[in-house]
């Protein structure tokens, strides 16, 4: 491109490039400068030097993040719990649209996905609270009902075994009716006239959905899990926080990438280390993405990121 | 559950054209009764949490402390809003935060991200992938917490402010695109065609004819965003420790962690009142229900915004 054809275009779409400059200024501002920030993994940051003045310290805040075995914890709980969310929470989602689709009472549906879909517009802390209130070892409703029965309360907060079964459960309670409708969306848009010949050729209601409503999901399932994928090594921090916070015992297993990034800078003020952890999320995070969507290109290109 | 019983008999009246009227048949039955069994019992699970909270609200903290927090209260009292309204500076302040930045924040991320797809749509706009892109390429690659953190508190300096609460997530690129598909799909050309040989220049086609246009992608998205922005506690637990720029959520988050120093700023230090009388699990779970409460209500009359907000980028995007 020649320097006066670029003058000339930008003379041409001044108003255009004008009412784009806002937004992307902002993103500029909030997205881009912080991106060069990543060098800061290998300074040694102090307030004075800045992100730039700062003197190098090579692999430093690195060795101690792999040496002290919180890399490797930190990555297998991100993995895992994401995996384990996409499994449980599809498998919910799916059942849950399939079922609504061949319910055909109306006020049913109307009220079930009312209250489905309920969890999701509350915040992590409301869920947060409402988990105190549930699982508190002193008055959680839990221990109240166990004790009621005459059986043991259970220490919930100071039990680092139950967690990944609870986050598992709340994950999915907060995204089951937003999944759902999703794929109601989809089983909508499948052509009737395919259930109509199933239901001349007697095909009975299973056949009907293992044969037409699930195969007709597959490009939907099959897209929405690897998008899911490219984001596995990014935890969501405002479950994880709310829910377990900075409760050390349970770190074991409940601790991600994106709570102890937040830690390490916010309670134990170590810039290194937080810097290197998350510059180690977004290398790992970019990689995921473009594998992610590299997988969606081969098998649906419309459906590819870009 | 209890609808199963007579399920077999309305079935047949209620079934939509496509289905032959064949309810009596097993298969049909069997599918009626785990079809309304699971999905009632997931509705109940879904719902429950919140008839919880609310009733241990109500419940005489003496009670909570004995026999803790209850489904049904058994000792049923007012003292833990009535306390907290007695003394409402701080979270009428805290409400009138969260308004602000949900009202200022969805005005702005609505007209900005619109703008943006308008012309990211324009055939006519040669660099518009290139922008695209632009956008597109912070959803795969972030600087990280530490590198934004220091941006904001050392070099904009806007730790405590009300910007900081809105404008780091007014462009919601998913949103831009959603607001594209939309746009470029549902809006005739012919019609901002018209427009430019009348002479329109392209704001004024924006604002004159894309935006009355939209209208139910902007009804949708802004509701989207006004959840986002009504539900955010992540940027304010980052940069706000100013009490009186403390919104909704965050103020929950900060009465359930540290109850103690709630107290103490209601009350002030200087305690005129017996704080040890100060029925903190009641108060903690009747803040809960204020920091929720707005949004439960009017949930279910903006439902179907939602749902036709997220469709749209289901089945367009």
């Amino acid at each position: 491109m020649n320097i006066q054809g670029f003058w000339r275009d930008f003379s041409k779409y001044r108003v255009m490039l004008l009412m784009l400059a806002p937004g992307m200024l902002l993103m500029f501002v909030f997205a881009y400068i912080p991106m060069p920030g990543i060098i800061l993994a290998f300074k040694n940051y102090s307030y004075s030097g800045g992100v730039f003045g700062s003197p190098w310290s090579g692999l430093d805040n690195f060795r101690f993040f792999f040496t002290s075995g919180d890399a490797w914890r930190v990555t297998r709980n991100t993995g895992l719990y994401n995996i384990a969310f996409i499994i449980v929470n599809n498998l919910l989602q799916i059942s849950v649209a399939i079922l609504m689709f061949e319910i055909t009472r109306k006020w049913f549906r109307k009220v079930a996905l009312t209250m489905l879909f309920l969890p999701y517009f509350i915040s992590w802390v409301v869920v947060g609270a409402i988990a105190y209130n549930l699982l508190n070892y002193r008055f959680g409703l839990l221990n109240a009902t166990l004790k009621t029965f005459g059986m043991q309360p259970i220490d919930v907060y100071n039990t680092a075994e139950y967690w990944p079964f609870l986050l598992v459960f709340i994950a999915a309670w907060k995204a089951v009716g937003y999944g759902s409708i999703l794929y109601l969306a989809a089983i909508t848009g499948i052509d009737t006239e395919m259930y109509e010949a199933a239901e001349i050729d007697g095909a009975n209601v299973w056949q009907r959905i293992m044969q037409i409503t699930i195969p007709c999901l597959y490009p939907t399932i099959i897209i929405l899990i690897l998008l899911a994928l490219g984001n596995i090594f990014r935890g969501d921090f405002g479950m994880f926080y709310n829910l377990v916070g900075d409760n050390g015992l349970l770190f074991g297993s409940t601790d991600v990438i994106d709570t102890y990034v937040f830690r390490s800078l916010m309670l134990a003020n170590d810039i290194g280390i937080s810097a290197a952890a998350g510059f180690y999320q977004s290398i790992l995070g970019f990689i995921t993405v473009l594998l992610a969507n590299y997988a969606v290109r081969r098998y649906e290109k419309d459906y590819a990121l870009f | 559950m209890r609808n199963e019983l007579n399920t077999e008999t309305d079935l047949a009246s209620s079934l939509p054209k496509a289905q032959p009227i064949r309810s009596k048949r097993s298969d049909v039955i069997l599918l009626n009764i785990i079809g309304y069994t699971f999905l009632t019992l997931g509705a109940v699970i879904c719902f429950l949490p919140f008839v919880i909270v609310l009733s241990s609200s109500l419940t005489e903290e003496q009670t909570i402390l004995t026999e803790g927090f209850q489904l049904i209260p058994t000792d049923f009292s007012w003292k833990a809003y009535r306390l907290i309204f007695e003394r409402p500076g701080e979270i009428v302040s805290a409400y009138i935060i969260t308004i602000v930045v949900t009202v200022v924040g969805t005005a702005l991320s609505l007209f900005l991200m619109s703008m943006t797809a308008y012309i990211l749509q324009r055939k006519d706009f040669k660099w518009r992938n290139h922008i695209a892109f632009y956008f597109f390429f912070t959803t795969l690659f972030h600087g990280g917490l530490v590198p934004f953190y220091l941006l904001v508190t050392n070099y904009l300096n806007l730790e405590n402010t009300i910007a900081v609460q809105i404008l780091p997530i007014t462009m919601n690129v998913f949103y831009i695109i959603v607001m594209k598909a939309f746009i470029s799909s549902g809006i005739p050309k012919e019609i901002t065609e018209s427009a430019k040989i009348d002479g329109a220049g392209d704001f004024l086609i924006y604002i004159r004819l894309i935006v009355p246009l939209s209208k139910p992608a902007l009804a949708s998205i802004g509701l989207l965003m006004a959840l986002v922005y009504w539900n955010d506690w992540y940027l304010p637990l980052l940069f706000i420790s100013e009490d009186n720029l403390v919104p909704m959520q965050y103020y929950l988050y900060r009465t359930i962690q540290n109850f103690a120093g709630i107290k103490n700023a209601m009350y002030g230090s200087g305690q005129v009142v017996d704080t040890t009388s100060i029925p903190e699990q009641s108060m903690k779970m009747a803040m809960t229900i204020l920091a929720a409460g707005p949004i439960m209500l009017v949930y279910p009359f903006i439902q179907r915004y939602f749902v036709q907000g997220m469709t749209i980028g289901a089945v367009k995007g």
